[in-house]
């Protein structure tokens, strides 16, 4: 199944929390709206022409302009072909829905993302930092992050 | 008698002799200088270290090992009570053997009266290892893992389309949509 | 008594005796706390191997830091871990050392500009004894930082004072 032939289904079932799409690249990509991360993302696993049942891989994006964002790499085993999904949202107001009920793999992954840029994902069972230690300062991925010099004694920057 | 050098085995029988002769060893007392020599190596062993080594304790040192971590909880952990339960057994059955080893040595000077005695003997002990063994108290029952169950949908590949399989208990029931 | 007494010291003749024979067999059985961290550990362990061979210098891994006299810091030391490696250094008993392997564990090595979260240098944390440039250093470069510790601790003496 193409690209577009995804983006159809997609764009004729929700609507307009599909937004834009790049569909003639390498890793084509659709944009879809935060608020309705989790429902997008069961139809694209339960459906039978879809079954995007495997998540790649989840990345956060710190775009340089006041916005940050989630890509969420999709394939099918079944089908054998993949889509890329992109959400954003503002440095003001970092929200995300989870999709870890969804496929497990986001689990840690939201984590990461969680911990390196600082996106709050609403829903995640247990959403804490996992590479850094709890009661570290700051979000190192984000583009304006300043080191701390000092942490429990010791010195950060070379 | 001519000694060439003190380090013969001549000499050192020599030796033995008069030091027999001088204190009035019996064989006890060649056990008994044996067993302080040995344990005065082990005393020059163990306070020669206690001299050389350095003693320098602070509470970081002396914490318990945690691989790093800092330690939580006590050190003290609650055994299966089969431990115990094997030990016991196995403790009553050795002591059999052990008095079997002496008669063993000796029984044919009573003839078949000490062949019946010690068939008695290990009867009372076999009725009582045949309790042990059907009580099931020989059996090493390890514990029962809790597999964690979970109610999800999972989408299996194959080539029926729509067919979903849920797991429960470990069994699974497959249905077609 | 002359040479003696002026050797008193420093200790005499009996000291300096002992000394030596103390020394030779605290580096002729050098006990390590393998520290395997990242990639100098892959060198570590090529080392421990039959072609390099540490444990023909007495160097036994043990996995206690309690039975070890030398810890071999190899490979990236996160700031996560560093905490953790002081612990285990303050849990070794004395006469302890310790080796730097690799140019993670001495400066930071290649992440030392950018990584916010490594450590740049394990002695920020602990006291090393000898440092072994390299990224990955070869195992003859740990061979000669072990034979360098040996060195240093030939030339220790009971009654001067030490770390």
């Amino acid at each position: 199944m193409t690209a577009q032939e995804i983006f159809d289904i997609l764009k004729a079932k929700f609507g307009d929390s599909v937004l834009e799409s790049k569909l003639d690249v390498t890793q084509p990509w659709i944009t879809i709206a935060t608020g309705n991360t989790k429902d997008i993302c069961l139809f694209l696993r339960d459906d039978s022409e879809l079954q995007f049942d495997y998540l790649s891989c989840l990345s956060g994006v710190d775009y340089n302009n006041g916005t940050l964002g989630i890509v969420y790499h999709l394939n099918s085993m079944v089908h054998k072909h993949k889509i890329t999904l992109k959400t954003f949202c503002t440095k003001e107001n970092p929200h995300v829905l989870s999709v870890s009920e969804v496929w497990g793999t986001a689990n840690w992954h939201e984590r990461e993302v969680f911990d390196l840029f600082g996106i709050i994902i609403d829903g995640h069972p247990d959403l804490r930092r996992i590479l850094l230690p709890d009661d570290w300062e700051g979000n190192p991925l984000r583009k304006d992050y300043k080191v701390q010099e000092f942490y429990h004694g010791m010195k950060v920057p070379y | 008698m001519e000694v060439s050098s003190i380090f013969t085995t001549e000499s050192y029988n020599i030796f033995i002799i008069e030091l027999q002769q001088y204190l009035m060893l019996t064989e006890f007392g060649k056990v008994f200088i044996f067993l302080l020599i040995g344990a005065i190596f082990v005393a020059l062993g163990l306070i020669g270290a206690w001299i050389f080594r350095p003693h320098r304790p602070y509470p970081e040192k002396n914490a318990t090992y945690e691989c790093g971590e800092e330690p939580v909880g006590s050190a003290w952990i609650r055994l299966n009570v089969r431990f115990y339960v094997t030990a016991l057994v196995f403790l009553i059955f050795d002591v059999e053997v052990a008095v079997l080893f002496p008669w063993a040595l000796i029984y044919r000077q009573f003839g078949l009266f000490g062949f019946f005695e010690m068939a008695v003997f290990l009867f009372i002990l076999f009725v009582g290892y045949a309790y042990v063994w059907v009580k099931g108290d020989l059996n090493w029952d390890k514990p029962k893992p809790q597999i964690p169950t979970f109610n999800r949908t999972i989408v299996t590949a194959g080539r029926m389309k729509s067919v979903s399989a849920i797991v429960d208990d470990n069994k699974i029931h497959e249905g077609v949509e | 008594m002359g040479l003696l007494d002026q050797r008193f010291e420093n200790g005499n003749v009996f000291i300096t005796s002992l000394d030596g024979l103390l020394n030779w067999a605290r580096l002729s059985s050098l006990w390590q706390m393998q520290f395997g961290l990242a990639c100098c550990a892959i060198e570590m362990m090529a080392a421990s191997a039959s072609n390099f061979d540490i444990m023909r210098f007495g160097v036994i891994p043990r996995a206690t830091p309690r039975q070890v006299d030398v810890m071999f810091v190899a490979g990236t030391v996160t700031i996560k871990m560093a905490s953790r490696i002081k612990r285990l250094y303050d849990q070794m008993s004395e006469p302890r050392y310790v080796i730097s392997m690799g140019s993670c564990a001495t400066c930071g090595g290649p992440y030392w500009e950018h990584g916010y979260h490594v450590l740049k240098g394990v002695d920020r944390v602990i006291p090393v004894d000898v440092y072994i440039p390299g990224c990955p250093p070869r195992p003859e470069a740990l061979l000669e930082g072990i034979m360098k510790l040996q060195e240093k601790v030939r030339k220790e003496s009971m009654v001067k004072k030490r770390a």
